[in-house]
């Protein structure tokens, strides 16, 4: 108990006893004794003045954070619809089988923990699995002996990594199997550009200018929302406060959402110079890079980065001689909650505390991080915004269409023979996209990922932009081979993982809307289930707080509008009275067993 | 001057004042939005979702969105009354309430919620979660199976009585409202005098040896609905 | 045409219900010049006879019998009513949905600090019901026209409810009437 105390001492020494780093604390206190123990609770609140409860808050929200002990080693399956389709299933059959343990349980040497996790951004190389921080890409059953035989003979995940992938991924600090397939590039972002152009164009102009650039280049939020990126700024910049925030959300959890990890990778500088831009725009010092659990591996690379720019003045004071111009950036690292990519949810955990959104009166332009204005931008918004500045507004919004400027990188997955990544101008219909990626007997396609909608083959003449098929970036292909419900159960069990539970709405109704849709599934629903379907999903779209409740029905209410037919298949007319979804036989099953007799009154 | 501005709720004008939210304006007009997390003597945090109201088009919690100038709201409509009667509903099936043995029955905001909306029964399956019961504190009973995490203790404890007893911990359907203390509410420094062992809208906090005090029919919802109080203007 | 006919059953519940029903005291003269009683604990008709225009059940499904007795009051009446807590939400017996069966099963007949059973034996005998998974409100087993809460509902509510759909007006139940217990 000693150690754990030495232990939590440093750690919260190291963040200052400031109860604002508590996730910092947590993860640090979870890295060194692989769990944050109850017992532990009370000191970190004690020494980052808090309260006991407010820590065991924080730890119990995050997926990647525990107070129960696990293994040195802690695999985390992939367990999105894509990787399922993929042979996710029977991989996840063979790690359990080879480990002797089911999911959720450890090994009884204390060596590894098995479990199962949300979309971890390697979709285009499913199955995947994280191991520690470490990714473990295309995997198949017949690998997994191997990689078990070696974890349990080397303890060391990074030694999985025997072939590096492409690009930076071979970087010394990433050193990662993981592949970019960049199939397509497009002219803003995955094309050649100067390295600080945009940043030292920006420095000759006012932030006024600056903003009016980015409002004039028509660049909206490449997140999904699609808000004006250049409005966004000017109210952060003219919100009252001394001190203003600029942060970058590179949470990337929409499954089958896989680009900004792209990105980080291969354009932070980028990402960076878009960050400080916005900075000298809205007039803010202090910046914050919100990074997903998941994309830890990136982390020492993204510090390396920062410290580069550092030395080049690319950061710092004065930034490139601009006298009282000082911006820097420190990386956040998130602990597994689709949830912290809602902005205000962002901040929260930004700040320390659980990721419960909070309500947008005050917006967080006005009252954001700690209560300060705050501009919060997706990656490849900021990238965008770099490249605005380096070629000009007019540039820009000459590619897209009329109200969606410039360029989409989208991450495509599914069936298709080249998923990865694609940057097409705003305006490229659906069609041409399934085309060029190779998608061949298309019954539908996720745009938007389980938030987005789910469109059919009537839809694929519609065009990706943010007037008609929106996406922060997922393109998630199925083709007539699959069970459209079983997508969009599949999809609803995600939201029901990831509802912060804190609105009734969100909280209850996604788990009755999943399990409604597996009774229709099995066969058991009649008409009525699908109206049931359609008045529950409406009041969750309507009456949750956040955007995730807000469209966390949208797998229901976009398949019942485009796939009815599905639906209709499935149910039939009540005519005597009985339920289907009630199983007699099945519930005295277990009764049945005891008594050690069968049912008189029924017979199967 | 206090600055006096005029909104429209279901058509009618209505007086409110700059700083109040939706729902505090509609109370002093006489006009009753359905509540359950938002509590007079609290900050307001929109949990509950059931005083939803449409402001221009947008669905928005009335509790804690300010009034503006000129904002039209639809209050009592079709639309509104369904969404809110689901959310009820959720309320219902997503704990475990037995009402023929609560303590808090005929006083119950949740139960009067559902009385004045003519629910005879949730629409929804029941989730019957094993839910945990705390009777470690000598004064005080926390039932989490009636817990509908309107947070209204978290609040009262923070901002009426200077403590921090509660607090949510995990998240989704197995989030619920964890004590500051070791293992249970015994462990904590709650009072049964604390503001927040009376804040309550359901059964989920009571306190010890004094259930059942109001016989039937003289309870606070028993002969009138919930809300009765604001129609007839009390806090006009 | 012969008088609407109504039957009634109690399943998983206490017969409090019923105790209600005749709670309704000399309004039941009333009640049988305006309906039939079919299958119902009142007269001790053990299957309903004929077509019944209006069916009344008390609790819930705990045992295999509960549902076969449902099932054929599902089939055999026009309108089926779901009367008191257990039957419109599984009420008291709900609380040993929690519970693994063996464990309920043993703290009955082996285990409970009252239990006296020397030799230890669970009751096996073909003409005890084989109990369910878990106990369930009607209306997850068979389709439930109305809904009468309350435990029990008091005599005015089924007074209301009964006199309501027998003279073909709509059930709304006044303010006063609705109760959960």
């Amino acid at each position: 108990m000693s150690e754990m105390k030495a232990v939590v001492n440093n750690i919260c020494k190291e963040f200052g006893n400031d109860r604002t780093r508590l996730m910092d604390i947590v993860r640090g206190v979870q890295e060194k004794l692989g769990y944050v123990p109850p017992e532990a609770f009370e000191l970190i609140a004690e020494k980052a003045h808090t309260h006991r409860v407010e820590v065991e808050s924080v730890v119990s929200f995050y997926a990647f954070l525990s107070d129960k002990k696990r293994g040195k080693m802690v695999i985390r399956l992939c367990d999105d619809i894509i990787d399922r389709f993929q042979g996710g299933e029977d991989v996840a059959k063979a790690l359990s089988k080879e480990l002797g343990i089911g999911f959720g349980e450890t090994t009884e040497d204390g060596k590894v923990t098995l479990e199962k996790t949300a979309c971890i951004g390697m979709s285009d190389q499913a199955p995947a699995m994280m191991v520690n921080d470490v990714m473990v890409t295309n995997l198949t059953v017949e690998k997994i002996p191997e990689i078990i035989a070696k974890l349990r003979e080397t303890e060391d995940p990074q030694s999985l990594v025997t072939e590096c992938g492409d690009s930076n991924n071979a970087h010394e600090l990433v050193r990662a199997m993981v592949n970019n397939n960049i199939r397509e590039g497009g002219p803003v972002i995955l094309s050649n550009h100067r390295r600080g152009g945009g940043l030292r164009k920006a420095l000759t102009q006012t932030p006024e200018e600056v903003i009016e650039d980015v409002k004039g280049a028509g660049l909206r939020g490449r997140g999904g929302a699609g808000f004006l990126t250049g409005f966004k700024w000017e109210l952060t910049r003219k919100a009252a406060g001394t001190e203003k925030f600029v942060l970058c959300n590179a949470d990337e959890g929409e499954p089958g959402t896989f680009k900004d990890r792209v990105l980080l990778t291969e354009r932070p500088d980028l990402m960076l110079e878009g960050m400080t831009v916005a900075a000298y725009a809205i007039g803010a010092e202090t910046g914050i890079i919100y990074l997903r659990a998941e994309y830890a591996y990136l982390r020492a690379f993204l510090e390396d980065v920062l410290n580069r720019r550092r030395e080049d003045n690319l950061l710092g004071i004065n930034i490139l001689g601009n006298e009282g111009f000082n911006f820097d950036v420190r990386i956040q690292m998130g602990a597994g909650a689709y949830v912290c990519g809602e902005e205000t949810s962002l901040i929260k955990s930004c700040e320390g505390t659980r990721g419960d959104p909070t309500d947008r009166t005050p917006f967080p332009v006005v009252a954001g991080y700690m209560v300060s204005p705050t501009a919060v931008n997706n990656v490849e918004s900021y990238c965008c915004a770099a490249r605005i500045m380096d070629m000009g507004a007019g540039w820009f919004s000459s590619i897209g269409t009329a109200r969606s400027a410039g360029t989409k990188v989208l991450s495509v997955c599914g069936d298709c023979d080249r998923p990865g990544i694609y940057e097409v101008p705003f305006g490229t219909k659906l069609r041409d996209l399934l085309q060029r990626v190779g998608a061949e007997d298309v019954a539908a396609v996720q745009v938007g990922g389980p938030s987005g909608q789910m469109v059919g083959p009537a839809q694929f003449d519609q065009e990706i932009s943010f007037e008609e098929l929106a996406t922060g970036g997922a393109i998630m292909i199925f083709s007539n081979q699959r069970d459209i419900l079983e997508v969009v159960e599949a999809f609803m069990e995600f939201f029901v993982d990831e509802s912060c539970g804190y609105c009734v709405p969100c909280r209850v109704g996604n788990v009755l809307l999943k399990s409604r849709i597996a009774r229709v599934r099995n066969g058991e629903g009649s008409p009525d289930d699908l109206a049931y379907l359609h008045r529950l999903g409406e009041s969750v779209k309507r009456m949750s707080r956040c955007g995730l409740g807000q469209t966390s029905p949208n797998p229901v209410l976009s398949t019942l509008k485009n796939f009815r037919p599905v639906y209709n298949a499935l149910v039939r007319e009540n005519t005597t009275g009985r339920l289907k979804s009630f199983h007699i036989m099945k519930a005295v099953e277990q009764a049945s067993q005891i008594a050690d007799r069968r049912s008189e009154v029924f017979h199967a | 001057m206090s600055d006096k501005i005029k909104i429209t709720i279901d058509g009618k004008a209505i007086e409110a004042e700059l700083g109040q939210t939706i729902l505090e304006a509609a109370d002093a007009a006489g006009i009753y939005i359905p509540r359950l997390c938002a509590h007079k003597d609290l900050l307001p945090i929109g949990s509950c979702r059931v005083c939803t109201v449409i402001v221009d088009g947008r669905p928005q919690a009335s509790c804690v969105k300010p009034v503006m100038d000129g904002m039209v709201i639809e209050n009592d409509t079709e639309e509104l009354l369904q969404h809110r009667r689901n959310i009820i509903d959720m309320m219902f099936v997503e704990g475990n309430h037995f009402c023929m043995f609560c303590e808090k029955s005929g006083n119950c905001e949740l139960q009067a919620l559902a009385y004045r909306f003519g629910i005879t029964a949730p629409q929804y399956p029941f989730q019957f979660p094993e839910k945990d019961v705390d009777a470690s504190h000598p004064d005080i009973l926390l039932d989490h199976n009636r817990c509908i995490m309107c947070a209204r203790c978290v609040r009262a404890s923070q901002e009426l009585d200077g403590k921090n007893v509660f607090q949510s911990i995990g998240r989704g359907f197995d989030r619920k409202i964890g004590v500051n203390g070791e293992k249970a509410l015994g462990d904590t420094d709650m009072d049964v005098n604390d503001k927040a062992a009376d804040i309550c809208p359901v059964g989920c906090i009571i306190k010890k040896r004094v259930g059942f005090e109001t016989p039937y029919g003289e309870r606070l919802y028993d002969k009138e609905p919930i809300g009765s109080d604001i129609e007839k203007g009390a806090t006009a | 045409m012969g008088k609407p006919r109504v039957a009634t059953t109690s399943l998983a519940g206490c017969f409090g219900c019923h105790m209600s029903f005749l709670d309704i005291d000399e309004r039941i003269l009333d009640l049988i010049e305006l309906v039939d009683f079919d299958r119902s604990p009142i007269d001790d008709i053990k299957h309903i006879s004929q077509r019944c225009a209006i069916g009344l059940v008390e609790g819930g499904c705990c045992n295999e019998e509960n549902v076969h007795v449902l099932y054929e009051f599902r089939e055999n009446c026009d309108i089926l009513i779901s009367f008191g807590d257990c039957a419109t939400m599984g009420g008291i017996p709900t609380l040993r949905n929690n519970i693994p069966l063996k464990e309920c099963i043993d703290e009955a007949y082996r285990d409970g600090v009252t239990v006296y059973n020397p030799k230890n034996i669970v009751p096996q005998d073909p003409e005890i019901p084989l109990l369910l998974d878990k106990v369930y409100p009607c209306h997850e087993v068979v389709k439930i026209d109305y809904f009468l809460p309350g435990c029990p509902p008091s005599a005015d509510c089924l007074w209301a409810a009964l006199t309501a759909l027998l003279t073909d007006k709509p059930v709304e139940l006044p303010y006063e009437l609705l109760k959960y217990d």
